[in-house]
């Protein structure tokens, strides 16, 4: 990663910077971040727009020229804006590929008149006039919280290196997002309260340091204080710091800081730097892989019925009214679970099996559901000669193979109560699938028996057997 | 001239999936079938309206979302294609629309003066949010009877519920006042499901129906008090319990739609016509017609 930007999204610094010498300010801090980014001559830039709400996963922008006359439907007496982008596809196609490997929900959108937002179009008018630098848009989930916004982040990483490009991350954000609730003269522009204006000059004091990840540490703060709850949390500086390897050493520049109708507008560049203010010890932990933290996101048919925080009954509900921990099971004559969405058996045996309300899952290995391409490489070639091989990408697929089987009968990683762990190498395995294993079943407890054995019906190195309880179909 | 008239109001949601899975010539992608209750329910709608005349349909719509005080297009005449944000895989809709100015700048005018922040909307090149045109649609495809659509001013996100609830109602007040000192007869149209707890995965046929059910079964309960009381045309009691289940069904009325739509038709008395319930992608949605006209025994 080249470099990161902040930067406003709103379209006053665009369509009537004349109208108020702060506007204009952030107008030029624009013109200045913009030096910098031609500079530093990225290939792609990747743009994380909080005006751009989606429900299901993240949406990535994959229309190799999205063209439009944009109308902000708030601000739509400052003008149209003609638009027409470049968007690397290749790069959407694997970070989407990517995004989807790593737990996430994630689709390309590529149709003509598709909406991009105005917060993106602002951006890429006023940092890329001439599409000089192709862009890549991601949209913000309006459920998503920490985990996903990182581990999205890692994909645009895990695409980056795919496709072996450097990249520009920009966040489209205010700080303080309080506007105005009524039309204000140009000349009466101020930040809304005192309060979110030291707010945001706190949050510029540590980006100006390079202090990216305490920013991002302190996000959940940051929306409290400053931020009107249109959204769970203030997401995009999770997405920044982790899209910029989660750290403090940057060098950072705050171009412009000013007033959007009220609201914190701030052009900011941070640039990797070792003369940062450094790291130390962060309250919260890196995650890789997104397990769906809701539950619906494990389930391929029937999603899990998580209870809704704050949903209760009304007041003349029945007291029985209670909800299931996990949806019925649906299963075939005899219990037996067939999917496709994991790897087909190598035997006369089916993927699982319900008796009473057990279920028992066949041994699962990392094979990918089609392909039978097993991740971070077999253990031996077809001639028999050993490989290198990766036995924590091999667990993240078992377990990615398990969790489709579970959602097939209903049920998810939280059901399994006990496991058995195949590995034909303990002394060279056994951490790395260990520390893999932590991050899906430390909260689940499940009883776990690992064993060492001398090999595999097919060239892996780790087989899971487990056994899940099921509520009474 | 004659006095307007009210002709019906309707909780009337906005799901594009309704569309797609109707597939009208104006969309592009196409559908098998899906959300059948509720494109039932959609019809019966209409069947009810079939024999009235109607001038004008006045839509409150939550998907134009104006943090800065309430919008109402002010272009005569808007011709544009919708591609849905979120769910631009099943909804590209091509849209010829009137909108009765007029009366828009009637509504604005009685709204501002009740203290209302408004403003009208005048950019030809402005698109048409999907929620106007998919409760639109669904009420009327022919599209020939003009429209007046009315943003949603996010005031429960800047102050509360209870603020956003009066907003409402005082542009329900001034939108009732607004049809009846016009002459015209119009229906109104609150676009918006009642509980708004989504599915955040989507299978790879959106309209595969095994997948489609309430998120949460507290949702569900909530939904199906909110239309009990509309059953039973309690409709002051269901604006005093607004708030509680916003909080509680993360509902969709938190735009102002259902308070709107209650305060135009003076708080009805008499039982909501429950045309269908159904869920979209976990989400509550019912489609209910309040008719004074048949309730004060009015033949029509």
């Amino acid at each position: 990663m080249k470099m990161a930007l902040i930067v406003p999204g709103l379209p006053h610094p665009l369509l009537c910077p004349e109208r108020n010498e702060g506007w204009q300010r952030i107008r030029d801090g624009f013109a200045a971040a913009r030096e910098e980014l031609f500079a530093a001559k990225p290939d792609v830039l990747i743009i994380y727009s909080t005006m751009w709400p989606s429900i299901v996963g993240h949406q990535i922008q994959a229309h190799p020229n999205p063209e439009w006359v944009h109308v902000d439907e708030l601000f739509h007496d400052l003008g149209s804006i003609p638009y027409r982008f470049c968007v690397d596809q290749a790069f959407a196609h694997a970070w989407c590929g990517a995004a989807t490997a790593r737990g996430l929900s994630a689709r390309e959108v590529a149709y003509d008149g598709f909406p991009v937002d105005t917060g993106s179009v602002v951006a890429l008018k006023l940092l890329t006039p001439e599409n000089e630098i192709p862009a890549c848009i991601v949209s913000s989930n309006i459920y998503s919280d920490r985990a996903e916004s990182v581990v999205l982040a890692k994909a645009a990483l895990d695409a980056l290196e795919k496709e072996g490009k450097t990249a520009a991350a920009v966040v489209v954000s205010t700080l303080s997002n309080r506007l105005f609730t009524d039309f204000i003269e140009p000349g009466e522009d101020r930040i809304h309260s005192l309060k979110d204006d030291e707010w945001n000059r706190k949050i510029l004091e540590f980006l100006a340091d390079g202090r990216l990840e305490d920013v991002s540490q302190l996000s959940r703060e940051i929306h409290r204080q400053v931020r009107v709850r249109k959204v769970v949390n203030f997401k995009p500086m999770w997405w920044l710091s982790g899209v910029m390897g989660g750290h403090n050493r940057f060098s950072g520049k705050v171009h412009a800081y000013e007033a959007l109708h009220g609201a914190g507008g701030a052009v900011v560049t941070l640039t990797p730097s070792d003369a940062g203010v450094g790291d130390k010890e962060y309250d919260e932990e890196d995650v890789e892989v997104f397990g769906g933290d809701r539950g619906v996101l494990i389930a391929q048919g029937t999603p899990a019925a998580m209870p809704l925080p704050g949903a209760g009954a009304p007041p003349s509900a029945p007291a029985r009214a209670s909800v299931p921990a996990t949806a019925p099971v649906t299963a075939s004559p005899g219990g037996i679970i067939r999917t496709k969405t994991a790897p087909d058996p190598v035997g006369a045996y089916p993927h699982a099996r319900r008796a009473g309300n057990l279920l028992f899952l066949s041994g699962i290995g990392p094979r990918t559901p089609g392909t039978n391409e097993v991740p971070g490489g077999p253990v031996r070639d077809a001639g028999g000669h050993q490989e290198e091989y990766d036995v924590a990408a091999q667990t993240r697929q078992v377990i990615e193979n398990m969790s489709a089987v579970l959602a097939a009968s209903g049920a998810t990683l939280a059901d399994l109560i006990d496991i058995t762990v195949f590995l034909i190498d303990m002394e060279r395995d056994f951490a790395d699938f260990n520390a893999v294993y932590r991050e899906h079943f430390e909260g689940i407890q499940a009883t776990r028996t690992t064993i060492e054995i001398d090999a595999l019906p097919t060239p892996i190195a780790v087989e899971f057997k487990a056994i899940a309880h099921l509520e009474p179909a | 001239m004659r006095t307007g008239e009210i002709v019906a109001g309707a909780l009337a949601p906005h799901p594009p999936h309704l569309v797609y899975a109707d597939n009208p010539p104006q969309n592009e992608p196409t559908a098998e079938c899906g959300w059948e209750t509720l494109r039932w329910g959609y019809q019966r709608f209409r069947k009810d309206l079939a024999d009235r005349d109607i001038d004008v349909i006045v839509v409150y719509t939550p998907h134009w979302q104006t943090y800065i005080g309430t919008h109402f297009l002010g272009v005569p005449h808007l011709q544009s294609v919708s591609v849905d944000p979120i769910f631009p895989n099943l909804f590209r809709f091509h849209y010829e629309l009137d909108v009765d100015v007029r009366l828009a700048k009637d509504i604005h005018d009685r709204a501002r003066d009740g203290g209302i922040v408004t403003k009208m909307m005048e950019n030809p090149d402005f698109r048409v949010d999907y929620g106007t045109i998919v409760s639109c649609h669904l009420t009327r495809p022919e599209w020939d009877i003009p429209i007046v659509s009315i943003s949603s001013n996010r005031s429960a996100a800047y102050y509360s519920i209870e603020v956003m609830q009066e907003q409402a109602a005082v542009i329900g007040r001034a939108t009732r006042d607004a049809v009846l000192a016009s002459g015209k007869k119009a229906v109104l149209l609150a676009s918006n499901s009642l509980s708004h707890r989504h599915f955040t995965t989507e299978g790879e046929l959106p309209e595969d129906m095994t997948r489609e059910h309430i998120y949460h079964h507290g949702q569900y309960l909530w939904d199906m008090r909110l239309i009990e009381l509309m059953r039973e045309g309690r409709s002051r009691e269901l604006i005093d319990i607004m708030p509680e289940f916003i909080e509680q069904a993360v509902s969709e009325a938190d735009g102002g739609g259902l308070t709107w739509l209650i305060s135009a038709l003076d708080y009805p008395e008499y039982a909501a016509e429950i045309y269908a319930y159904g869920t979209v992608i976990g989400t509550g949605n019912v489609v209910a017609g309040w008719h004074p006209g048949r309730a004060a025994g009015v033949a029509q």
